[in-house]
């Protein structure tokens, strides 16, 4: 099977008239379909300008990106960015929100909208499908802005630590849920993060960069013995503190 | 709210409230009325000289008086005119120049230093050429309204724009948008409580520009009024006149005011 996404040898710098800082060296990987990659580093190493880079918000200097053998200018409308906060638009209603991309995109056919309304209902929000988002909670906020990203349907879903805005035990429960929704509707998954459990408790693989400019420290494969972990459960589970151990070295000795 | 018996720490909390409202009202009119009588009593006990100082009395029949031939409504409605059609093309003219200058961030570095400029000029000092250049007419008046406002108001939306979260104008890009999209999407209603005042400021200093262009270039209007009565020593119209342009003053906010309130009720802003 082919990868859904291939990065070959990407690299890039940013530049400012008092010079240029290299961010991104050298970074190879791919992402299978229906996988759960963490991307864990330290704080300014590029993560985000991976992730912008991954989405083709801007090109890279340097290397390719494909998605699904072809380059990413074709597949804009293929991949879901989901950023740190959630930014509903408080002018609108919680139903607008969620169907802002489909009307940016003018996909508001029947079947896109019964969607958006089935993930509604599922994910608990269609009672506030009317309220304005400042009467939702932290968590139910973060589930509209997926469920935004999610009606377009992407095949790629990007997540900018989506949940370091919240408070510790709303992350918790969010990361759940949010876990939950990925597998549930079966989407590829690149996420971006700084918190070591969070990256263990969610993830398929973690892909540990160094501190600027990142390159790739290790791959790493995490398998728990029982499969069906939900995240919370994950972070109860023996394999799990082994795992911190070797990305907390790991990045220790590349930082 | 209602559901729920209010507790009387609440409905104390409440009454004062209220109470305190109602002194502000009842203190605001007695304040107004003393003040008329004041101004009354001294003009007809001489204290002040009612042909300079006018008096409430006098300001009275002489509206009565401009009534009966409706010349008062005449210029009070054309100095309305006025400025109701300078506001609206300054909002206009505003409006498309931000946004051009929000689409292009060479045409708005190129543009910045002379919009500066023009807004730090004092406009009384253009309405004499405007007179040469249009004539002395309507159109005249109308431009020199627009004068005083539109420079100022082009930057401060153009302000307003660009202080638009990068954030949520990337999550437009993330869901596929255009600029144009990110355009009316979210800096156009992000930026709206930044408009509202600024429509505020603008309908006062439409109403400066009109006057000065009456002063100078009109037959008709509150501006003209003014100028011709202190030109034959009738203080009576000139402080008529100016009465009536406190009244329109208040008026014109007040509607800018409850459309604000309509707006942040339907939008929830």
């Amino acid at each position: 099977m082919t990868p859904l996404l291939e990065v070959s040898h990407v690299c890039h710098a940013y530049h400012t008239l008092s010079g240029e800082t290299q961010a991104l060296s050298d970074l190879t990987f791919s992402v299978d379909e229906g996988e759960f990659l963490v991307i864990v580093g330290p704080s300014g190493c590029g993560k985000s300008t991976l992730l912008s880079l991954l989405f083709g918000l801007i090109p890279a200097e340097e290397g390719t990106i494909r998605l699904r053998q072809s380059p990413l200018d074709e597949h804009q409308t293929k991949i879901g960015y989901m950023l740190q906060k959630d930014h509903l638009f408080e002018w609108r209603t919680v139903y607008r929100n969620v169907i802002l991309g489909l009307e940016i995109q003018k996909k508001e056919t029947p079947e896109n909208l019964a969607h958006v309304e089935q993930m509604l209902k599922d994910y608990g929000l269609f009672a506030f499908k009317d309220s304005r988002p400042s009467e939702l909670s932290g968590g139910m906020r973060q589930r509209a802005a997926l469920i935004r990203t999610l009606a377009l349907d992407p095949s790629l879903l990007l997540l900018d630590e989506p949940f370091s805005a919240l408070d510790y035990q709303t992350r918790l429960n969010v990361c759940d849920d949010v876990y939950a929704i990925i597998k549930k509707e079966k989407k590829t998954a690149i996420l971006v993060t700084h918190d070591l459990s969070e990256a263990i408790s969610m993830a398929d693989r973690v892909l540990i960069l160094s501190k600027r400019p990142a390159r790739i420290c290790r791959i790493l494969e995490i398998r728990f013995s029982d499969k069906n972990l939900i995240p919370m459960q994950r972070r109860q589970a023996p394999e799990f503190k082994n795992y911190f151990n070797e990305i907390w070295k790991e990045l220790n000795a590349n930082g | 709210m209602d559901k729920n018996p209010i507790s009387s720490s609440q409905a104390e909390y409440v009454r004062n409230h209220r109470r305190h409202h109602h002194l502000v009202a009842f203190l605001r009119f007695l304040f107004f009325f003393l003040f008329l009588m004041l101004w009354e009593i001294s003009a007809d006990l001489n204290w002040i000289d009612a042909f300079i100082f006018s008096s409430p009395g006098r300001v009275l029949g002489t509206i009565l008086d401009m009534s009966k031939d409706c010349s008062i409504f005449r210029h009070t409605g054309i100095t309305l005119y006025e400025t109701l059609l300078s506001f609206l093309l300054v909002i206009l003219v505003s409006f498309l120049t931000a946004t051009i200058l929000w689409f292009s961030g060479t045409v708005s570095e190129i543009l910045e230093p002379w919009l500066v400029i023009l807004n730090s000029l004092p406009k009384s000092a253009l309405a004499p050429l405007l007179i040469v250049w249009l004539g002395a007419n309507t159109r005249t008046i109308i431009v020199a309204g627009m004068s005083v406002a539109v420079f100022g108001s082009i930057i401060s939306m153009y302000t307003a724009f660009k202080d638009t979260d990068e954030e949520k104008i990337k999550l437009i890009h993330t869901l596929g948008g255009s600029r144009l999209q990110v355009l009316r999407c979210v800096v156009i209603p992000s930026s709206l409580p930044s408009i509202i005042s600024i429509l505020k400021v603008n309908i006062g200093l439409c109403l400066v520009g009109v006057i000065i262009g009456e002063f100078l270039a009109a037959r008709e209007g509150l501006g003209y009024l003014i100028i011709y009565a202190s030109q034959i020593f009738k203080l009576n119209y000139l402080i008529t006149a100016l009465i009536i342009l406190c009244i329109i003053a208040f008026g014109l906010y007040q509607i800018i005011q409850s459309l604000e309130h309509h707006i942040r009720k339907t939008r929830s802003l």
